[in-house]
């Protein structure tokens, strides 16, 4: 019965198959799918110069780039976009001892809303290290995303946060010739770095935005690397400590490994 | 079963000989997978997958009950949960990251040991009953692991379960209302992963239950071997304490360096970066794609895109997907050759390495957005796996002329078994 019925099932499968490739090849000859300038125009993610000191098997974060980034955040992205994941306590992974840490959150512009349980009222207190960062409401165009994860959100998410930052640029003209359904709505902004192309965020960062405190020179280029180094950080904030335990692992393992292989040429000695 | 010249397990012990009258564990233990149990001398790296799966099993349930002591399975909370496990849980980023690369680790595990099946023939007489359980036990864990999927309730989460419930539309009249009686609504919400979490943390269970039933059927016959000829004699086996232990053990490490590397420094690499967006049911992502270890199967789904006989496409790709895996119960019966072992196959052999490249391509092709190009590669890719199945191996079976096999396994390895006669 299998191996009448079996080849018989196997052709119906077959043939039909073979009729959706030779409807759609016919389809894809006479009508070709147009290219699209989404197609043409998105560019992969660039790393920074010199690179993220974070990549790598070996990569570790650097706490002054942290705490720019971290300001970076505070001055200019925090207007719109939250942190939900984040607490202020985490802050500590930062280099900020105690004392500034409760700074921090004491002086941060948004308050924490709590509701009086008897009257319903909702009154503001200052932040404490205990609270995450209060969410930011915000009203205008788009939607500006939860950063906590964003760059485990995105493919190559570090590298996407840099380029994005630092990619805003006219149109170019030849995109508009070829495509000229594709010029950048009003309100929006070109950016070859963003999945379609146009997006609802101005461009945030010009050169000396901020004033580090540390002296480093903010530039347009340096702010975009900080605030991605930062967002690494929030996203995967145990990334040193897995690395860490990864070689103790894997030393551990290399070793076990090497002794089972020991111990299994010599059981094996008898019989070969 | 065993082999006539099985050691027994004696206990010397007072303690033991007493356990061994009341409840004998340990001689259930010695029987299974010691000094008991004589397995053939030849077997090479490839019959380590099973234990592999095993531990991969083990290493499933135990990271994933500890998981499910800090999660929260309420589409309100459930992504929230998950960022807790991994920033404030001690050691939770650990957990959670080796039960996600646990799940990949255990399908590519299973894979090679399915591979390893088809190459050798494992389901052929009188190991049918193994094999069957064995498509079962695959079966299982990829409804599990679409399960768990969805857990994290992250964009893929929410459009990937969309997407496969979906798939129960296209059954004709009862679909749709059999769709949402599954999801518990109309679409993926509070009710479907409640379930689902329930059926995650259930359906190990089932497969572990399923996986004794397997190692139960495989002490039956004894396991098979790279020449596929069945043991005759004591010289053709080994016992499987110490040799078998010693083997797997090396087997396991290396298993755990490749699996730790994931773990540790590329934790996120097979999953999808979408999956870090909390469920959002008003935005659908720009390409929705499951797991790779379902690629092949997907690209099979989206491979019809035209009606067949009136058949729409869409239950067209749905009966296909599931009879690509169906198609696997009925290998001990498509393929009639006598000799097991590709070894000895001339014709058979090249099949099965078109088979291995099919294999890739469709999952290639599943992994990547539905573009024209794409789909044509996998509907000529689907079809050879169809013809692969239930045309060629029969035909294969039937006009192939198989290279001689060794007398015995002894002969297989040492050049000479003492047992051959003379004149040979």
């Amino acid at each position: 019965m299998v191996r009448l019925f079996g080849p018989l099932v196997g052709l119906f499968f077959a043939v039909a198959l073979l009729w959706s490739f030779g409807v759609g090849a016919i389809q894809a000859i006479r009508e070709p799918e147009p290219t699209t300038a989404v197609q043409e125009f998105h560019l992969a993610p660039k790393e920074p110069e010199p690179g993220f000191s974070f990549n790598g098997p070996f990569g570790k974060f650097n706490q002054a780039q942290l705490q720019r980034g971290f300001q970076v955040y505070k001055e200019v992205c925090s207007n719109c976009h939250s942190l939900h994941f984040v607490a202020f306590r985490d802050l500590a992974a930062l280099g900020y001892t105690e004392a500034e840490v409760k700074a921090i959150a004491k002086e941060w512009g948004t308050k924490a809303k709590v509701q009086d349980p008897k009257t319903g009222d909702e009154t503001e207190r200052d932040n404490v290290p205990a609270d995450h960062f209060p969410k930011v409401y915000y009203a205008g165009t788009g939607n500006p995303p939860d950063l906590s994860l964003v760059t485990k959100a995105r493919h190559e998410g570090p590298e996407y946060v840099y380029s994005l930052l630092t990619g805003y640029q006219e149109q170019p003209a030849e995109l508009l010739k070829k495509y000229p359904d594709a010029k950048t709505p009003d309100g929006l902004y070109y950016n070859p770095y963003f999945a379609n192309l146009n997006i609802a965020m101005p461009a945030p960062l010009a050169d000396d935005q901020v004033t580090y405190g540390d002296g480093t020179k903010a530039t347009k280029e340096q702010m975009a690397a900080d605030v991605a180094a930062f967002l690494t950080w929030t996203a995967e904030p145990k990334m040193e400590k897995r690395k860490q335990t990864g070689w103790a692992v894997l030393g551990f393992l290399l070793a076990a490994t090497a002794l089972a292989y020991l111990a299994k040429r010599n059981v094996w000695s008898k019989v070969h | 079963m065993s082999f006539p010249w099985a050691k027994e397990y004696k206990p010397s012990h007072p303690l033991m000989q007493w356990l061994d009258e009341k409840l004998p564990l340990p001689r259930f233990v010695y029987n299974a997978v010691g000094a008991g149990y004589p397995v053939p001398r030849n077997l090479n790296y490839f019959w380590n997958f099973g234990i592999l799966a095993g531990v991969c099993l083990m290493l499933q349930i135990v990271t994933g009950v500890v998981l499910a002591m800090h999660y929260a399975a309420n589409s309100g909370v459930a992504f929230d949960s998950v960022e807790h496990i991994m920033r404030d849980v001690n050691w939770g980023w650990m957990l959670r990251y080796a039960h996600a690369n646990g799940a990949s680790a255990f399908f590519v595990v299973v894979y090679i040991h399915i591979f390893r099946g088809f190459f050798f023939s494992s389901y052929k007489a009188p190991r049918e009953m193994i094999w069957l359980l064995g498509v079962t036990i695959f079966l299982l864990m990829m409804a599990t692991a679409f399960m768990g999927y969805v857990l994290p309730w992250g964009q893929m989460s929410f459009w990937g379960a969309k997407v496969i419930t979906g798939l129960f539309s296209a059954i004709p009249v009862v679909g749709e209302p059999l769709q949402q009686w599954l999801l518990g609504g109309f679409a993926p919400d509070n009710a479907a992963l409640n379930r689902f979490f329930s059926l995650h943390f259930l359906l190990p269970f089932v497969i572990l239950g399923v996986v004794i039933l397997h190692i139960w059927a495989l002490h039956i016959p004894g396991s098979s071997n790279p020449t596929g000829v069945e043991v005759k004699t004591e010289s053709d086996t080994v016992p499987f304490h110490p040799y078998y232990t010693a083997k797997d053990g090396f087997g396991l490490g290396v298993f755990a360096i490749l699996y730790c590397t994931m773990l540790f420094f590329l934790p996120n690499a097979l999953g999808h970066p979408d999956n870090y967006i909390q469920a959002n049911p008003l935005s659908t992502p720009a390409h929705i794609v499951p797991e790779w270890y379902f690629w092949p199967f997907y690209a099979i789904l989206r491979a019809f895109t035209a009606d067949f006989l009136f058949i729409p496409a869409k239950l067209m790709g749905v009966l296909a997907m599931f009879s690509a895996i169906l198609v696997w119960f009925f290998l001990p019966w498509l393929d009639t050759s006598p000799v097991r072992s590709g070894h000895y196959r001339p014709l058979f052999r090249k099949f099965f390495y078109l088979l291995v490249i099919d294999v890739l391509v469709l999952g290639y092709c599943g992994g990547s957005p539905a573009e024209t190009k794409y789909v044509l590669i996998s509907q000529i890719a689907a079809t050879y796996y169809f013809l692969h199945f239930l045309v060629i191996l029969p035909i294969v079976a039937s006009i192939e002329k198989p290279a001689p096999l060794p007398f015995s396994i002894t002969e297989a390895v040492l050049g000479k078994d003492d047992q051959t006669a003379p004149a040979a």
